[in-house]
């Protein structure tokens, strides 16, 4: 949405100039979803509508409890809910999709517009509208399908982590409002160490596998959660399993993009653009070779 | 309400939400607090976390409350019973009990009368044609020194305990799963969680709400589980309680200040026709002890009352007049929801006042209800809210049809201000009551409920005074007094409930010395005289205000133990106990029954703990006073007497529609009972025609039909639905968010399918039976989707006991179609 003085940047989109960091010593945040507690009650849904001012057109039921059916400039996080069948006892498990904040953000390497794309020191990944050209690069770039562009003003939006409320030290609106305590928000040890705890939790409880998503593919990630089943994220409403940036991104980014002009930056760049008009942003085996090619 | 207080003494939650986090074992039935109560739902979150504890859940749908259990069962609606009285056979048979408990504390050594009988379904004394029962059989053997008979040794084989031993005997874990579909390795894996808590070392807290309320058996189906408890030992201790779990934030504040058609304010009773002088009313409140030395509370009924009237009609109340008795109404009949409808309906009733209830929507039969509000001359609505109630005469295609020129009602719609634009209190579930402030102002010219009353009432009153009538004395004569009589303030209210002293009360010992002087806030109810000295508006609330000030404002987070006991937080009734009963959290000794749920003993002078004792603080153990104070017993009742309609133990009848014969007794499939008027027994429909059991319910993002008129909660769940199972959407050819019509003998609604695993297809008496759930919610005022109402399908038939609507079971028919006129096709 917007920068904010108190938070010292990290990383900036599209550019090559080092950030500032005397303030350096800012403590890694993290948002930590307990699956295992979400009720999939809204209340964090509704509080992000509320706190961010967002209000989504009343839509229809589409035969699931997912509403809005998908998120939206106007629906920055959604409760998704999947009913799995697990040997012959039922769960329903219930995942509050946003932005995962990752450490290494695909959205701001694929980001062209100089400082439309802002990481702060502690990890918050956010979006500052008017440097925001509309391309939708970080659409491609993101692995976990995250931003949407406003048919409104061509801008991209999504989670913020409320960095306008972590700058003055307060929790996510989503975490304040939910009533079991199923978000945490602390610094990154610290969820990490709760996390350890309501894992040996729910291995008594007889989930062998339950354990924390923190992604390494994209160098873990500020957002994380506690789930049942860490063996397999698909079935929460197609977590990725192992999500990671596209190599074509990488190279697009790695260095080669203010280079432009030099022959392997130029095949980067249109290997890239196959990649951003192809469709799905999952990264597949095709756009591997591709980047592997490229780099040859 | 209409059990607990046969069985234990007093109709509330009788622990309370923080004690929640106490509970080893947590058995969700009858309610899904996930969804309705999810603030509440924390302290679920807090025992699991941090007490290990299991949470089960019982229900016909996989709810969200399911979402996060431990271990979940369905069961078909409408066959809690069958399932409990399993769960209790199974505790019995395999020697679970809490024995020394059981003994102590409840009714199981008494010894019942020979006349008492079950047989073929029915109770000793039915009348079939009054539907009703004649109950002086119930009883116990009473004893020539006029106390009940008792065998300590239970040899007798008419002690209670026996006669529920044989009782049960008969809901086997296969005739639960016939009756209930409940597979039996999921059933016996919960009683031995259940099983797991009658020690003393352990306990089961149970939550439930409307999904047991809203049957024609429903105050039977809580009284299981309040049986059960007691079997447990599970009464009076930290995380134990049967725990109703109100739905609206001040429920049990309108039901202590008399929501109950035959109560008055305290669960006093309003008195009935039969009761035509005070002395009638009196003689059968003496309350006289059944066992020697045993406390019998409301032994001090009189008190009470007079307290009531004096607060009532002031000094118009005399020893003379009987207080004003002959002011009270005389009921003939209870006058419910239904029972109003019914006589809307039948053209009876002139007007309506709809205070906060948006009445088309929330009857069952809403083409009944809707005929019923055409047929009035006026209908007053206050509310803060537009509501289709007000609305009923409007057109509006298939979602309310009506000939609007026809419609001869006036309606004058008062627009109320919400609770946070006025000060006052609420009572919670666990009967905290708790002052709020107000937060703005109301919006344009609304203005609070209190304001409204008071406008109304000032202006009776005057017309009264001026022209007389019939009988204006309670009106002319009702005690007003207030700073600005159009306008009490909600502080003046709350002390006029808490009640004051009219004149010097002397020390009895010390005639020199005042106890209490006139013109002083009560300090508590011990205080309340029979003489027209004190007032009380509503005894029950008595010390909420004393001279120590507004005690409902207290917001202290003060908890010593770490028990959840915040004994300065709001004012709790009665006079600040938190887990009612909690004498029985000690042996008849006085010592805990365990160091891990120690909570009130006897420490060789009086009872301490961490809460205000439900007992004679020094009243010593040796005296053999039972802990349930207000039964004249001493005792809990596994077997309630006379106090219930429809018996002194529970028995599986199924609901008036049902797919299936009552394979226990066939001759008597439903409540014997239950009341139905006349009309409406040809509404009810067979399963030829209406093969699917239904359900209705709540969802998380809405609150009953208010939130529908909000834009974020529209957004959150925009649209009516009804939940199919999987195998019954394939066999129709329906698809997710497809338009389904659902019919059902009184009325069709259509709405989108969400077709899922989680409502299950059961097997019932051997034959495969779908399960419909259908969420409330929608209408056709609001923000939110057009929509029909739910209530247009649910049946016309209430609880035995309080009448609540059977709106959690009943038979529907299910077909694909098209959107409904007016409707965009998504
Ligand atoms: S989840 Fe997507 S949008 Fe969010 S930081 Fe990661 S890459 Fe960027
Ligand atoms: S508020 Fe908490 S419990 Fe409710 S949906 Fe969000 S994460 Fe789940």
């Amino acid at each position: 949405m917007a920068t904010l003085q108190s938070l010292d940047i990290k990383r900036r989109s599209a550019t090559t100039e080092p950030p500032p960091h005397v303030r350096g010593n800012a403590i890694e945040v993290a948002k930590l979803i307990d699956v295992s507690k979400c009720i999939g009650c809204k209340a964090c849904q509704a509080a992000c509508l509320e706190w961010n001012d967002l209000r989504e057109e009343v839509g229809y039921n589409t035969g699931v409890y997912d509403n809005p059916a998908d998120l939206s400039p106007a629906t920055w996080t959604l409760m998704r809910f999947t009913e799995f069948d697990n040997k012959g006892n039922l769960e329903w498990l219930i995942r509050k999709d946003g932005c995962m904040h990752c450490e290494d953000p695909g959205c701001l390497k694929a980001c062209p517009a100089p400082g439309a794309i802002v990481q702060y020191q502690n990890g918050i990944v956010d979006f500052v509208s008017e440097n925001c050209i509309g391309c939708g690069y970080c659409v491609k770039g993101c692995p976990f399908n995250i931003p949407r562009i406003s048919q409104a003003d061509n801008k991209a939006y999504k989670c913020t982590l409320c960095s306008d409320r972590v700058a003055v030290g307060q929790a996510p609106a989503c975490a304040k409002a939910c009533p079991t305590q199923a978000i945490y928000f602390g610094s990154k040890d610290d969820m990490i160490a709760h996390a350890e705890e309501r894992i040996v939790d729910l291995k008594e409880r007889g989930y062998a596998n339950a354990g924390l998503y923190d992604p390494k593919g994209v160098g873990g990630t500020h957002v994380m959660y506690v789930l049942h089943h860490a063996d397999q994220p698909e079935l929460y409403a197609g977590l990725p399993n192992e999500p990671r940036i596209s190599r074509l991104v990488e190279l697009w980014k790695g260095g080669t993009k203010p280079l432009a002009l030099a022959g392997i930056g130029l095949a980067a760049v249109v290997g890239f653009f196959h990649y951003i008009v192809k469709g799905p942003n999952e990264v597949t085996e095709e756009d591997d070779e591709r980047a592997d090619q490229i780099n040859r | 309400m209409a059990s607990l207080a046969p069985t234990f003494g007093r109709g509330a939650m009788t622990n309370h939400w923080n004690d929640i986090k106490n509970a080893d074992v947590i058995l969700v039935m009858g309610g899904n607090p996930a969804e309705a109560h999810p603030c509440g739902f924390k302290w679920v979150t807090e025992a699991k976390a941090h007490n290990k504890a299991k949470l089960i859940v019982v229900d016909p749908r996989f709810t969200r409350s399911a979402a996060v259990s431990d271990l979940y069962a369905p069961l078909r609606p409408g066959t809690d019973i069958a399932f409990l009285l399993g769960v209790m056979r199974h505790i019995l048979t395999n020697d679970k009990i809490h024995t020394e408990y059981v003994k102590a504390f409840t009714n199981a050594t008494f010894i019942v009368r020979e006349g008492f009988k079950f047989e073929n379904g029915l109770f000793t004394g039915y009348d079939e044609t009054k539907r009703d029962y004649a109950r002086g059989e119930w009883e116990y053997e009473i004893g020539e020194d006029g106390f009940a008979k008792v065998d300590p040794t239970l040899a007798n084989p008419r002690c209670v305990l026996n006669l529920l031993k044989a009782h049960v005997e008969r809901y086997t874990p296969e005739t639960v799963e016939k009756i209930c579909g409940t597979p039996k390795d999921k059933f016996l894996k919960i009683c031995e969680h259940v099983a797991s808590t009658g020690n003393g070392e352990r306990s089961m807290t149970s939550l439930y709400a409307l999904g047991w309320t809203q049957h024609s058996h429903g105050a039977q189906n809580i009284r299981c589980m309040a049986m059960l408890q007691l079997l447990l030992g599970n009464m009076g201790v930290p995380g134990g309680g049967v725990n109703a779990l109100r739905g609206h934030a001040n429920v049990q504040g309108i039901t202590d200040l008399g929501l109950l058609t035959t109560a008055l304010p305290g669960y006093l009773a309003l008195p009935s026709q039969a009761e035509a002088t005070y002395a009638d009313h009196m003689k059968t409140r003496r309350f006289k002890p059944l066992r020697p030395g045993q406390t019998s509370f409301w032994q001090n009924y009189e008190k009470f009352f007079v307290s009531f009237q004096k607060a009532m009609f002031g000094q118009a109340a005399t020893k003379e007049n009987d207080w004003a008795y002959d002011y009270l109404p005389k009921w003939d009949t209870p006058y419910d929801v239904l029972k109003i409808v019914d006589t809307m309906y039948e053209g009876k009733l002139n007007g309506c006042i709809a205070q906060g209830l948006n009445v088309l929507m929330a009857s069952a039969h809403k083409g009944k209800a809707l005929q019923g509000l055409a047929k009035l001359k006026w209908l007053v609505v206050i509310d803060p809210l537009e509501t289709e109630t007000a609305r009923f005469w409007e057109n509006h295609g298939e979602f309310n049809e009506i000939d609007s020129a026809k419609v001869q009602t006036e309606v004058i719609q008062l627009p109320a201000c919400t609770v946070a634009e006025e000060e006052g209190t609420f009572t919670n579930s666990g009967r905290n009551i708790q002052w709020h402030w107000k937060a703005a102002n109301g919006a344009g010219e609304s203005r609070s409920d209190l304001e409204i009353m008071a406008g109304i009432h000032t202006r009776l009153r005057a017309l009264y005074a001026k022209e007389g009538g019939a009988f204006p004395d309670p009106i002319v004569n009702l005690s007003w007094n207030y700073a600005r009589p159009e306008a009490p303030s909600a502080d003046e209210v709350l002390r006029e409930l808490n009640g004051y002293v009219l004149e010097d009360v002397k020390d009895p010992q010390d005639p020199n010395k005042v106890l209490m002087r006139a013109g002083t806030l009560v300090p508590g109810f011990g205080a309340l005289r029979a003489d027209g000295t004190t007032t009380s508006g509503c005894w029950i609330y008595t010390g909420c205000y004393t001279e120590a000030g507004n005690m409902t404002m207290r917001r202290s987070t003060d908890d010593p133990t770490g028990l959840g006991v915040y004994q300065n937080w709001g004012f709790v009734w009665p006079a600040n106990r938190r887990i009612l009963y909690n004498r029985a959290s000690a042996d008849a000794s006085g010592k805990p029954w365990s160091t891990r749920k120690k909570y009130i003993a006897w420490n060789g002078s009086r009872w301490t703990g961490p809460d205000v004792p439900d007992y004679g603080p020094t009243v010593k153990p040796e005296a053999s006073v039972g802990p349930f104070i207000m039964n004249p017993e001493g005792v809990s009742r596994l077997f309630t007497r006379g106090l219930m309609r429809d018996g002194p133990f529970p028995e599986h009848y199924e609901p008036f529609e049902s797919p299936v014969a009552n394979s226990l007794h066939e001759k008597v499939a439903s409540n014997p009972v239950a009341r139905v008027f006349k009309e409406d027994w040809k509404e009810f429909g067979k399963a030829d025609k209406f093969p699917y059991v239904a359900t209705t319910y709540r969802l998380t993002e809405h609150f009953h039909y208010w939130t529908k008129t909000h834009l974020i909660n529209a957004i959150l769940q925009p649209e009516l639905f009804a939940e199919l199972p999987e195998a019954l959407a394939k066999e129709k050819g329906i698809g997710p968010g497809d338009w389904v019509r659902i019919s059902s003998a009184r009325g069709a609604i259509k709405c989108k399918a969400v077709v899922t695993k989680r409502l299950p297809t059961l097997t019932i008496h051997g034959k495969p039976t779908h399960v419909v759930g259908i969420p409330i919610h929608y209408g056709f005022v609001g923000t939110a989707r057009k929509g029909h109402a739910t209530n247009t399908l649910t049946p016309f038939v209430g609880d035995a006991n309080v009448n609540t609507p059977e709106y959690k079971a009943f038979l529907v028919n299910v077909e694909k179609t098209t959107a409904p006129a007016g409707a965009p096709s998504v």
